[in-house]
């Protein structure tokens, strides 16, 4: 086979190319089932991470994987099942999405400044017990990727990324 | 002196230290239903055909050797990745990005953003057309400079192919001190960043052509083919 093409760092200024207007809205507006998924990028030191760029992929409701096109100019209307989201000063990133169906969580990759390669992890919004992924974390890392729903009525779900030092997120590779 | 060719590589980059992990990742091999062995698609709908040429984003042209830049994109089968997204960004012929954090004092140029995007062919070819950007120093004023590259975000079958990667010009006398490019520790590794110059890309007394080949690693090669949805 042959063999692939190496990664590279992604540098400072993908943030002038990369993100693009309505990225992080996955969900069609006005959706009741929408919900939001937000959390904060830090790294060993506990500072935010700013334009840090985060990438999503996950099933549709009823459980497609086909994906569709779209989400570089949304229509408001399809769900693509691909969000990009850059964090703020502060280290913020949300998206609003629908759950995904099948699975309970949401493949996440990770671009920023400073690491020679992207990261890989999930956000799970549920933590069924068969999941083959969790079962294969220590149970004391398990929790670093569980989505935390938040306590008021809002459809809401905290995710943060911990890049390194304690409570660092669990990353996959393939 | 040291004939060139011979010199030591510089020291590879190693990224910024508190933003690294420092767990091994774990393995998806463990779940062969795993959401990231599929992932997005895009078409018609996300990409513009004039997204492809950088040189036509403003009422003016932009300073520069204007170049095209064309490949494959295929797996490690060799299998094309049709229909999926590439995107490019890169500094100016002067080595400055349009970007407010880049604090090199070189020009900027009111014709160039130096962004792009298209979509691969059924072959899996990509095409676009540029200018040749500059050499910068890194952090905008040491005496180190990074060679002239165009950085690429690509997207393959699968999530887990997803790829971030700069290519490189061919004949480069920066490039045997690039920190950066020499994190890819292996040289026949280093050469897969390379471009090559292909006459049969040329625009006739308009622009240079350049010939780079990508190939996705990941899950759709390396998994067994039972393993997919």
């Amino acid at each position: 086979m042959t063999p692939g093409t190496p990664s590279q760092t992604a540098g400072p200024f993908f943030g002038a190319a990369l993100p693009f207007p309505g990225g992080g809205d996955l969900a069609p507006a006005g959706h009741p089932e929408a919900v939001v998924l937000h959390g904060y990028v830090l790294d060993g030191e506990g500072a935010p991470v700013p334009e840090a760029l985060l990438e999503f992929w996950q099933p549709a409701p009823d459980g497609s994987r086909a994906g569709a096109p779209g989400s570089l100019r949304r229509d408001g209307v399809t769900f693509t099942g691909f969000a990009r989201v850059a964090t703020r000063g502060d280290g913020h990133y949300a998206l609003r999405t629908l759950p995904p169906g099948g699975v309970p969580y949401l493949a996440v990759c990770l671009h920023l400044r400073g690491l020679q390669r992207h990261l890989f992890t999930r956000a799970y919004l549920a933590a069924p017990a068969d999941d083959p992924l969790l079962a294969a974390v220590p149970e004391e890392r398990r929790a670093t990727l569980l989505a935390v729903r938040e306590p008021d009525g809002h459809r809401a779900y905290r995710f943060d990324v911990r890049l390194r030092g304690p409570g660092e997120t669990v990353f996959l590779t393939m | 002196m040291t004939p060139l060719g011979t010199l030591p590589p510089p020291p590879p980059y190693l990224g910024i230290p508190q933003r690294r992990p420092q767990q091994p990742p774990l393995s998806l091999l463990c779940d062969p239903d795993a959401v990231e062995l599929t992932g997005p698609v895009f078409g018609p709908a996300d990409v513009d055909p004039a997204d492809a040429d950088l040189t036509r984003q403003h009422p003016g042209e932009p300073i520069g050797e204007r170049i095209t830049v064309a490949g494959r994109v295929t797996d490690r089968r060799g299998r094309p990745v049709r229909g999926q997204l590439v995107e490019l960004w890169q500094a100016n012929a002067a080595g400055r990005y349009a970007h407010p954090d880049d604090r090199h004092p070189a020009p900027l140029d009111p014709n160039f953003t130096g962004a792009g995007r298209c979509l691969t062919d059924d072959e899996g070819r990509y095409r676009f057309v540029t200018i040749r950007p500059g050499a910068y120093p890194l952090d905008g004023r040491s005496d180190v400079w990074r060679p002239a590259h165009l950085h690429f975000s690509l997207f393959g079958t699968a999530f887990a192919q997803r790829l971030v990667t700069q290519m490189y010009f061919p004949g480069d006398p920066l490039l045997a001190h690039d920190s950066i490019a020499h994190a890819v520790p292996e040289p026949a590794a280093l050469a897969r960043l390379v471009a090559a110059y292909d006459p049969a890309l040329n625009v006739p007394g308009h622009a240079l052509g350049h010939r780079w080949d990508i190939v996705l690693d990941g899950p759709a090669a390396t998994w067994t083919e039972g393993s997919h949805r």
